[in-house]
């Protein structure tokens, strides 16, 4: 007799790996986030300089870059997870004073962090309940960021007005862009590890935060 | 020159370089999208920017 049983096998392993992957990466992102705030708030404590920050942002980037990769399928990599995330919250710890140091700068750091919170909620949750494949948006989304990226480059040292903004708001829609592709990947089955996949959603939140902030303020002024 | 830009500028390119193997792999296997999808993606990041607009008005 005909029987599809190894098929419907199969496939309810698949949903159950995947509802895995989901579930460690959301708690490992959560972690990570009060581990980043612990660190920032260190800083912002200690009274840290921007060199300082700029070190941070450079570890990190080193870590994600050169000891990721070869560690990410180990218990390992749930370490330098913490050692990239709790580097960049410390580095926040001068963006965050100087914006504490501005006129309503405690609601407009209040104002990024929940206005953060609820872009990641609900592109989260938009694409967990419409599972909806968004793998087409990659080479949009990377292309994207580089441009991006060369803008910053060039910003730095021509100091355009008014480009720093049009940057901020670029970097929003892309890393809100990357949520969607993020998430997709991982209901779709194309992330399965959910180290790269928390690494991935944490770059997209924090540089939500950090280029939301610079709006605020520049709004502000 | 301020060493501060020098630093950042090679935040920069070091970001540049972790990000362009993903660019390569992405646009050699991009997959076409049909209108309907690209529009399940204007709607939520067009929502986005409003939003972002109506926190700029709010502080």
């Amino acid at each position: 007799m005909y029987t599809n049983e190894p098929a419907i096998t199969r496939s309810r392993e698949s949903v159950l790996a995947t509802n895995k992957v989901i579930r460690n990466t959301y708690t490992l992102l959560s972690m990570t986030l009060l581990f980043s705030a612990l660190t920032a708030g260190l800083s912002m404590t200690m009274n840290v300089g921007h060199g300082v920050s700029l070190i941070c942002s450079l570890a990190a980037i080193g870590l994600i870059w050169l000891v990721l990769p070869r560690t990410a399928n180990s218990s390992a990599g749930i370490f330098v997870v913490f050692g990239v995330t709790g580097l960049l919250g410390f580095g926040l710890g001068p963006i965050l004073n100087y914006y504490l140091a501005m006129q309503g700068g405690s609601e407009i750091i209040g104002t990024a962090l929940g206005g953060t919170g609820i872009i990641f909620l609900a592109l989260s949750g938009y694409a967990l309940t419409t599972r909806k494949d968004f793998s087409f948006l990659g080479g949009f989304l990377f292309v994207g960021f580089f441009v991006v990226l060369a803008a910053m480059l060039v910003n730095l040292f021509m100091d355009i007005p008014g480009l720093q903004l049009a940057i901020s708001a670029a970097v929003i829609l892309i890393m809100s862009g990357f949520i969607l592709f993020d998430t997709s990947r991982i209901i779709n089955g194309g992330e399965t590890n959910y180290v790269l996949a928390t690494v991935g959603l944490y770059l997209s939140i924090y540089n939500i935060f950090v280029h939301l902030l610079a709006i605020l303020g520049s709004s502000n002024d | 020159m301020d060493w501060l830009k020098i630093g950042s500028a090679l935040a920069i390119v070091m970001v540049m370089f972790l990000v362009w193997p993903a660019v390569r792999d992405s646009m050699k296997n991009k997959r076409e999208a049909s209108q309907h999808e690209w529009v399940s993606v204007i709607i939520p990041l067009a929502l986005v920017a409003l939003f972002v607009y109506f926190l700029t008005k709010m502080v």
